[in-house]
């Protein structure tokens, strides 16, 4: 028999290899490979192997970056950062063109290589990655052009480091690069050190269309090289990894003023309800989590299941994995190459034996893997529970759960039950449903109908530990953008609170009584320790305030997430209760300058008057300050929402007790968050005067709660407490700090903003709002 | 190795229908970015090269069902396509893949031409496909939707491609499908049915799936996509809800039912993709002729031409080839 009518007898693919040898002969006419530092290679010292994980090869040797290394590298960066920003956008813009340019016409070279370092298949560097990659810098191009239309006013940050991961080497490296140079950065990237080779090859490519030098950096190591970038003079740090690296890095930043993005872990839900296309969800879910071997933060890794469908959707799912091809990268008809490492391999199999020994059942690809490299066969996990560690830890391999849920609100339940909040995928034939749960799960990207869609012009990034900041459009550019500056002004330094009697600062005897207690979902509570402090003023005490406590706090957050409805409620009614909280306050107007007065605010009627102004002002943005339909693929709706985190911890300034706190509190709940605020210690009761005002406004119970007493202790509980999306921090350095390494425990999004003239411009303004939200992507695909 | 094969002498049971049973179909989901997105990447996925390419489209060649359906048709016309069919690549080319005998799946017809086609077939196991039923719109009176059926079978066509009445589709009228599509497939007898559900003018997948599910029911041997004569003829996301539909069927009554893809189809690589579904979606079973046809009539050229190149390491000129 020919050769043609064996084959005709099985039918079978056959090899279809795509040719390497261009990049094997770049491999080995380079042999090791030094930094990129200031527009030169170095001379390796000591190097690193780095291996093809599909046959365990040795591809190339790689230095190994020192601490002299990021600090050459660094200095290169701001070296060239006057140069590079001297430039003008469309300058800028020219250089990124280029870029993108050279990565077209080396596409098929990086997607190769890219292959060999990585282990993933050639259609997905050659098909997704690379034209990815060449999108992201003709994007940002873009950005680079209109900047000083579109974010006029702003600088950038300056000099970036940038750490990224294994798993979209070349990919990550251009959502880092391209809106930092768009932006006016210069940058020293650290590319992981299990795939630095495309890394490297971008730096030659940088090198052979003339970037200017020191623009990029590109130091190659392991963790100790990031390390020490991470603690190197950068003025940012943007790192994509792991959760518990994002957590080390978030410690490690706290109070260093650098600014920080996070893009990290996830174990993303893919929610398949009944009326969903069965077939198409279940191609939904190769998309999800047999690509890229698994390794992909934001893959749909716990598939949840309408019971009603459970055991057909399981069948298919079966049905489909059967057909996953898994085998050499190269080859054309490989759906599924190697996991990048041994050590991977080891950590997969082994997680994934432990979801075995805990009860849940695994299938498999019956698919027959190569002998030698690390490769796993695809599968998912049925009967998992929500104890079973599988359905916590993030696997990073190509092995998914299946759970069922019975409602749409168990679904809901089920996919906010994680500690991650990346990217979440919605299954159904119903659009109220899909945007119902879309709009409920905590996750930065929601696919309706479909799964890891990329495009430069929406933000990438995710909520809860997963981290902030985002990739990728204009909420991307905001994350290389410093903040307005503003003149910062020391604030008078916090009065320890002294609980003891005093006689010999009497208060008023006219008059009855006021007792000023914390105020508590809407009602107000005696503080937990049972002390009260004194508020002086000029030698005089004005009053007595709660003595706050982390148990008050605790019941502040509590009654904070009871009231649910303030985030749901339309911008319109938000607007309502401010305008509302703004005419009572006018009308009290006398009593509130005062209490200022008494207390020995100067410019007391100003303060009060620029408060009702800041309330109207506020009130006007409740429903303004709206999202954006991006413009991504042709026949999808990307809509990018602004939400509000929900739970925020708001610790004021000792300056400007009214006007300070409610220059944090009013962008906070005008965006629909609900606070527990922490306010002047000094003097706290200019904030305690307000409970009345906040009742007769019908600020519904627990959006704003006040918690009064020493603040940085206060702000520590805030800081560690889990259930506590964000806090903004007004206060000393020494605060910041602290609140920045507390707030590492659940990855909360921290602001220290500087203490500054309350009663200027620089007190209010859209760079609050955008503080005061997360911005949700949301990918609707249509076509009939 | 002798490559042919007739949907009459395929090796299961065929196809006996079941009652009309909407609920089937009813609440079928059909999305169609997630269509469009599997179809696209269908051919990034799987690709076949060398030796493997070359027998995939020599098994196209096996399956397609070799059509001329035009308004100028004459016997000769008809005749001359038929001889393509037995021997649809010159005797160079199939020494050189070491093939010994190698016809197309079927010759397609207009009912007035199966005489001319029976003939020239005659002495080979290729059977004549004939299209009826008021091809291609399906708009004439059932009865003589009926007779003309039983017409081609008399005249010896042992597949019979019927076209649907769209509207029934297009009202959600699936009882009078039903019967008319149970009608056309007693009218056929020992012939094989074909159903053609001309998917460009159904508009939606789910109106795709929908047809198709009461198509089968029905009683159909294939489904077919299109007559080659809609704006829009065999796509892949189609063909994709098709197959599905088909799976499906094939699930709950045991039934394997064939797949026909018509119009529009001219390359070689159209007839790589279109294989590559089958398999992918469905299986080796229905890379055979008994269970896949390619409704084409240009594709066997171009596919004349890719082996001729696979040979030759030279490109092909179409003219150095015979034509159908």
């Amino acid at each position: 028999m020919s050769k043609v009518t064996e084959i005709l007898a099985t039918m079978e693919y056959g090899p279809a290899p795509e040719a390497n040898g261009e990049v094997v002969k770049w491999l080995k006419a380079r042999g090791t490979f030094g930094h990129l530092i200031g527009g030169a290679f170095t001379t390796p010292a000591k190097t690193f192997a780095v291996h093809n994980p599909a046959t365990g090869e040795v591809l190339a040797q790689v230095a190994q970056g020192s601490a002299a290394d990021v600090d050459a590298a660094v200095k290169a960066a701001r070296a060239a950062l006057p140069g590079w920003q001297r430039l003008s956008g469309h300058e800028r813009a020219k250089w990124l063109y280029a870029l993108a340019r050279a990565v077209q016409k080396r596409e098929r070279f990086l997607a190769v290589l890219e292959t060999m370092d990585n282990g993933k298949p050639i259609r997905e560097t050659r098909d997704i990655d690379v034209p990815l990659v060449a999108r992201h810098f003709y994007h940002h191009a873009g950005w680079a052009e209109m900047l000083a239309d579109e974010f006029p006013g702003t600088d950038p940050v300056g000099v970036c480091g940038q750490i990224i991961p294994w798993n979209f080497p070349l990919l990550m490296l251009a959502w880092k690069v391209a809106p930092a140079l768009a932006a006016g950065n210069t940058v020293v990237l650290k590319p992981a050190e299990y795939t630095p080779l495309t890394a490297l090859a971008f730096a030659e490519i940088c090198v052979e269309i003339g970037l200017p030098k020191g623009v990029v950096n590109i130091v190659t190591g392991d963790g100790e090289t990031g390390a020490a970038l991470v603690n190197a003079e950068v003025d940012k740090i943007a790192f994509t990894g792991s959760t518990e690296v994002g957590r080390a890095i978030r410690k490690a930043t706290a109070g260093t003023g650098k600014k920080l993005t996070l893009e990290l872990g996830g174990k993303s839900p893919f929610v398949v309800f009944s009326d969903a296309d069965i077939d198409g969800a279940v191609e939904g879910v190769v998309d999800a989590i047999w690509f890229n071997q698994g390794q992909v933060c934001c893959a749909g890794s716990r598939i949840l299941v309408q019971e009603v469908i459970a055991e057909d959707f399981t069948r298919r799912l079966k049905a489909r994995l059967a057909k996953l091809r898994v085998g050499d990268p190269l080859d054309k008809s490989t759906d599924m190459g190697a996991l990048v490492d041994p050590v991977q391999l080891d950590r997969v199999s082994s997680l994934v034996r432990e979801g075995q020994a805990q009860g849940a059942v695994l299938h498999q690809a019956p698919c027959l893997l190569p002998t030698k490299g690390s490769f796993f066969a695809p599968g998912f996990f049925t009967g998992v529970a929500p104890a079973n560690v599988i359905s916590e830890v993030e696997i990073f391999g190509p092995v998914a759960t299946l759970t069922t849920f019975r409602t749409p609100d168990e679904a809901v339940e089920l996919a906010n039950n994680t500690r991650y909040g990346l990217a979440a995928s919605v299954w159904s034939e119903n659009i109220n449903l899909a945007l119902d749960v879309a709009s409920q799960v905590k996750a930065g990207i929601v696919w309706i109908n479909g799964t890891n869609i990329f495009d430069a012009a929406a933000g990438f990034g995710g909520y809860r530990e997963s981290g902030f900041g985002r990739e990728g459009g204009r909420e991307g550019m905001l994350s290389y953008l410093a903040d307005t500056p503003v003149k910062s002004k020391t604030e008078a330094a916090p009065i320890a609170p002294d609980t003891a009697p005093h006689p010999n600062a009497p208060g008023r005897a006219d008059g009855i009584d006021r007792t000023a207690k914390l105020y508590i979902g809407g009602a107000q509570k005696r503080p937990d320790s049972g002390y009260s402090y004194a508020v002086t003023a000029k030698g005089r005490t004005l009053g007595l305030a709660g003595l706050g406590n982390r148990k008050d706090i605790r019941n502040a957050v509590e009654a904070a997430h009871a009231c649910k409805g303030w985030g749901k409620a339309t911008g319109h009614n938000r607007a309502q209760v401010l305008y509302f909280l703004a005419e009572n306050l006018s009308q009290r107007a006398t009593e509130f300058t005062e209490r200022l007065k008494a207390a020995g605010t100067p410019k007391a009627a100003e303060e009060v008057e620029t408060a009702i102004r800041r309330a109207f002002w506020y009130a006007a943005q409740a429903d303004k300050f709206d999202g954006a339909v991006h413009s991504t693929k042709s026949a999808h709706v990307t809509l990018a929402m602004n939400e509000p985190f929900g739970v925020m911890g708001i610790a004021c300034p000792t300056d400007a007790p009214l006007l300070g706190f409610l220059s944090l509190v009013l962008p906070a709940i005008a965006m629909g968050n609900r606070v527990i605020a922490v306010p002047s210690q000094n003097m706290p009761l200019a904030a305690t005067d307000l409970y009345q005002v906040l009742e007769t406004s019908d600020l519904p119970g627990g959006v704003v709660n006040i918690v009064t007493g020493p603040r940085d202790e206060l702000a520590k509980t805030l800081a560690g407490h889990d259930d506590v999306a964000a806090l903004w921090y007004c206060g000393s350095a020494e605060g910041a700090r602290m609140v920045e390494t507390e707030s590492a425990g659940n990855l909360k999004v921290t602001w220290c903003p500087e203490n500054r003239d309350w009663l200027s411009p620089a007190g209010q303004g859209r760079g609050f709002l955008t503080r005061a939200t997360q911005v949700k992507n949301i990918w609707v695909p249509y076509g009939e | 190795m002798s490559l042919s094969a007739s949907a009459a002498t395929a090796n299961f049971p065929r196809n006996q229908g079941v009652p009309l049973q909407t609920d089937w179909f009813d609440a079928i989901a059909v999305n169609t970015s997630a269509a469009e997105r599997r179809a696209a990447t269908m051919t990034t996925r799987r690709t076949v090269k060398k030796e493997f390419q070359a027998a995939w489209l020599v098994n196209a060649i096996r399956c397609i069902d070799l059509t001329t359906l035009s308004g100028d048709d004459t016997p000769d016309r008809v005749a001359r396509l038929c001889a393509k069919a037995r021997r649809p690549l010159s005797d160079e080319i199939m020494t050189g893949l070491g093939l010994d005998h190698l016809t197309t799946g079927a010759v397609c017809v207009y009912p007035s031409m199966v005489p001319a086609a029976v003939k020239a077939l005659k002495g080979t196991s290729i059977p004549v496909a004939s299209v009826a039923t008021g091809f291609p719109a399906g708009l004439t009176p059932l009865a003589l939707r009926l007779a003309e059926i039983k017409y081609a079978v008399e005249e010896g066509a042992e597949e019979i491609d019927i076209v649907i009445h769209r509207a029934q589709v297009l009202n959600g009228d699936w009882q009078a499908l039903y019967d008319e599509v149970a009608a056309m497939r007693e009218a056929c007898g020992a012939a094989h049915m074909k159903a053609i559900l001309a998917t460009g003018e159904l508009r939606t997948l789910r109106n795709v799936y929908k047809a198709s599910m009461v198509a089968m029911q029905a009683g159909s041997d294939f489904i077919k996509t299109s007559t080659g004569k809609e704006g829009v003829n065999a796509t892949l996301p189609v063909s994709l809800i098709m197959v599905r539909a088909l799976r499906d069927y094939g699930r709950l009554t045991g039934h394997k039912i064939g797949f026909k893809p018509a119009g529009g189809m001219k390359y070689a690589k159209d007839a790589i993709a279109w294989q590559i579904l089958m398999k992918e979606e469905l299986g080796n079973d229905w890379l055979q002729p008994d269970l896949f046809r390619l409704g084409a009539s240009s594709m066997l050229a171009d596919i004349e031409r890719q082996l001729e190149h696979h040979l030759t390491g030279r490109y092909a000129a179409a003219h150095r080839n015979a034509i159908a």
